[in-house]
């Protein structure tokens, strides 16, 4: 929190300089936890290495660490604009209104925020499925878990969140009718303790298999020392439980900054809307692992479907838990729904603060 | 319920370390706001020199280490040279912030085994308090002993009554031919190191992993804590336990059947604390709160 307020000072300061038509595009990334969280946050930075390697001189970075989603983000997105950045990129969901503020301001200023899912015409917005690779999980979990109960260590009661937990549950469920999961929410993006802590009592609550929506690695780690298989989250975590993760959701943002930088650089870019999931790369899946045969090519095996786009994660009938049917039999959940996607389907234990 | 109450146990442990080591300093009268960042550098130091020397019994002196060495900048620079108190703790939590990122830095994405844990006799593993009291690895009763003897020493020893006078009158202190200034630099130190073995109990025992900013505020709940116990130890362990308790109660939900929000659960220590802040200026006998806290000493001439 201190090191970004002295960082985003530093930028104000000392980058306020009027931007000539040769100098390089400068380009600033905000991000809600360290670098070093070996996932979320890890893979954005991966993503500005690459824009770096790509563009060399052209281009000139700045990032800022471990903003908190709140009124401190306002502050440091404004003195990255106001300091000569001409694309922003704002990297978690609870950034949307204050870039959305800020992008009003600086009109000249190219903003892209991820997850998020206002726009304007210099404010994209980008995601990633990764329920597509949450459901895969989710079927892996269904065909190794003895009890039919996962555990689920969640971070915010955002739709994000609760899409990944029902498709993974709808995973398990396809292999499994009667599976549940177990949902604690650690009310943090990143707090090692905490995660490692909802892990423990889920275990103990009796599920005897792991995943999570938060963004270290301290859940697979857990459930490694009690012996749980876990699935990684946003990077390969397979370092802190290589007995136990199982696979993990990679995500590869990389290309899709290197896009937005050309574009920018050749004076091409609009606001778009991108939500792009297995099929072009943006999600992927680690080598499966510490399983049987069978269940990893099953695996793989619905990862083609979904790329092919044979197979929709939310293909109805799905019913959420108070008895409503959400989507119908046949039918897909639509992109809209999906971004605001508010309930639970029928199996998931735990409360859903509104 | 009973893995419930390992869990508080568990949690409780680096508030108890961070704790007592900020109330010993308290009580001389400094106010160390840097706990967080010392409790950073002690998790990162611990947590590379048990990676490297495969030793956890080392990275625990390193992490204790560590703490101290992040108070020696604060007695240099707050006692030494009479900086204010409130900013040079923060200067120090900022410091401690990055100073141990840096060090962590390729460390990060290394994984430690778990300190390991004592077992209890297998012919009384049958009770359930003995599971939940045995079982534990050797950092947790050490936060226990801890207390104890803090407890033991600020009460009943000549050294810990005049730890106590300088913290409540510094002036009266030093014209009795008290070491005021050398008696808050000990307990600072002292301060330090428990911030730094709470930190390394983090990163050896709790999630035995590197990660910045793996502390997550248990720094300034453990400065809460202080106030919340009013200055003093045993206290510290009752609340230490209600603290760890409210950060535990939201994971046991399905178990303990409660209906309280886990935000409201995030927020309760805080609330405590403030309702306890209240309680004190409320009290009308004296309370423990150390006269002279936070307040710069020269001495005179």
């Amino acid at each position: 929190m201190f090191r970004t307020l002295l960082l985003g000072l530093a930028t104000a300061l000392g980058l306020t300089a009027a931007q000539a038509a040769d100098d390089p595009l400068k380009v600033g990334f905000v991000y809600v936890g360290p670098i070093g969280d070996h996932g979320w946050t890890y893979q954005h930075h991966e993503g500005l290495k690459a824009i770096e390697a790509k563009y060399g001189d052209k281009v000139k970075t700045t990032f800022v660490e471990s903003v908190s989603e709140g009124p401190d983000a306002e502050r440091v997105i404004r003195q990255l604009a106001a300091s000569g950045h001409g694309l922003i990129f704002t990297t978690s969901f609870g950034f949307m209104d204050p870039t959305v503020k800020v992008a009003k301001q600086f009109p000249k200023v190219k903003f892209e925020h991820a997850t998020g899912f206002k726009r304007a015409d210099n404010l994209a917005t980008y995601s990633a499925r990764f329920y597509e690779g949450r459901y895969i999980a989710g079927q892996i979990a269904g065909k190794m878990s003895k009890n039919g109960k996962a555990g689920y260590v969640a971070s915010f009661p955002i739709p994000e969140v609760i899409r990944g937990v029902n498709a993974f549950l709808l995973g398990m469920q396809s292999v499994n009718p009667d599976s549940e999961i177990s949902v604690v929410w650690v009310n943090s993006w990143f707090d090692p303790g905490k995660e490692a802590d909802a892990t423990k009592a889920l275990i103990a609550q009796g599920a005897d298999i792991i995943t999570q929506h938060t963004d270290s690695p301290a859940p697979v780690q857990t459930a490694a020392n009690a012996g749980i298989p876990a699935f990684g989250q946003a990077s390969d975590m397979h370092e802190f439980g290589k007995t136990a993760q199982l696979t993990s959701i990679i995500d590869n943002w990389a290309p899709y900054y290197v896009t937005r930088v050309g574009k920018v650089l050749d004076g091409t870019w609009e606001s778009t809307d991108t939500w792009d999931g297995i099929q072009p790369g943006m999600v992927q899946m680690s080598p499966y692992i510490n399983m049987d045969y069978e269940i990893a090519k099953a695996a793989k095996e619905t990862e083609d479907l979904i790329r092919l786009g044979r197979l929709h994660p939310f293909t109805g009938p799905i019913v959420d838990r108070d008895g409503k049917e959400r989507v119908a039999a046949g039918e897909t959940a639509d992109d809209g729904m999906m971004a605001t996607m508010d309930f639970f389907v029928k199996g998931v234990i735990g409360d859903l603060p509104k | 319920m009973e893995p419930f109450l390992i869990a508080v146990i568990v949690a409780a442990t680096p508030f108890l370390y961070a704790a007592t080591g900020e109330l010993v300093a308290e009580r001389s009268g400094v106010l160390n706001l840097g706990v967080e960042g010392m409790m950073l550098l002690g998790a990162v130091a611990a947590f590379v020199t048990a990676l490297t020397t495969g030793s956890s019994g080392l990275g625990i002196l390193a992490g204790a280490a560590a703490g101290a060495t992040g108070a020696l900048l604060f007695v240099i620079v707050a006692l030494g040279f009479s900086a204010n108190q409130a900013a040079t703790g923060l200067a120090l939590t900022i410091f401690g912030a990055g100073a141990s990122g840096l060090i962590g830095q390729g460390y990060v994405g290394e994984a430690l085994k778990p300190l390991p844990k004592l077992q209890a006799p297998e012919q009384l593993a049958e009770f359930s308090g003995v599971r939940i009291l045995f079982n534990h690895d050797v950092l947790v009763y050490g936060a226990f002993a801890l207390i104890a003897i803090v407890w033991l020493y600020l009460n009943f020893t000549r050294s810990g009554l005049r730890l106590r006078a300088v913290g409540d009158d510094h002036h009266s202190a030093q014209a009795l031919g008290l070491g005021v200034l050398r008696i808050r630099s000990l307990a600072v130190l002292f301060g330090g190191a428990c911030a730094g073995i709470g930190g390394a109990y983090l990163s050896l025992a709790y999630t035995p992993l590197w990660a910045e900013d793996m502390t997550a505020g248990r720094g300034w709940i453990a400065l809460a804590l202080v106030v919340f116990a009013s200055w003093r130890p045993l206290r510290i362990v009752f609340g230490a336990l209600i603290f760890a308790a409210f950060d535990q109660a939201g994971n046991y939900r399905e178990t303990l059947n409660i209906e309280i929000p886990s935000q409201f659960l995030s927020m309760a220590p805080y609330l405590a604390t403030i309702i306890a802040l209240v309680m004190i200026s409320l009290a009308s006998r004296r309370s423990d709160t150390p006269a002279c806290l936070g307040r710069e000493f020269r001495p005179d001439r």
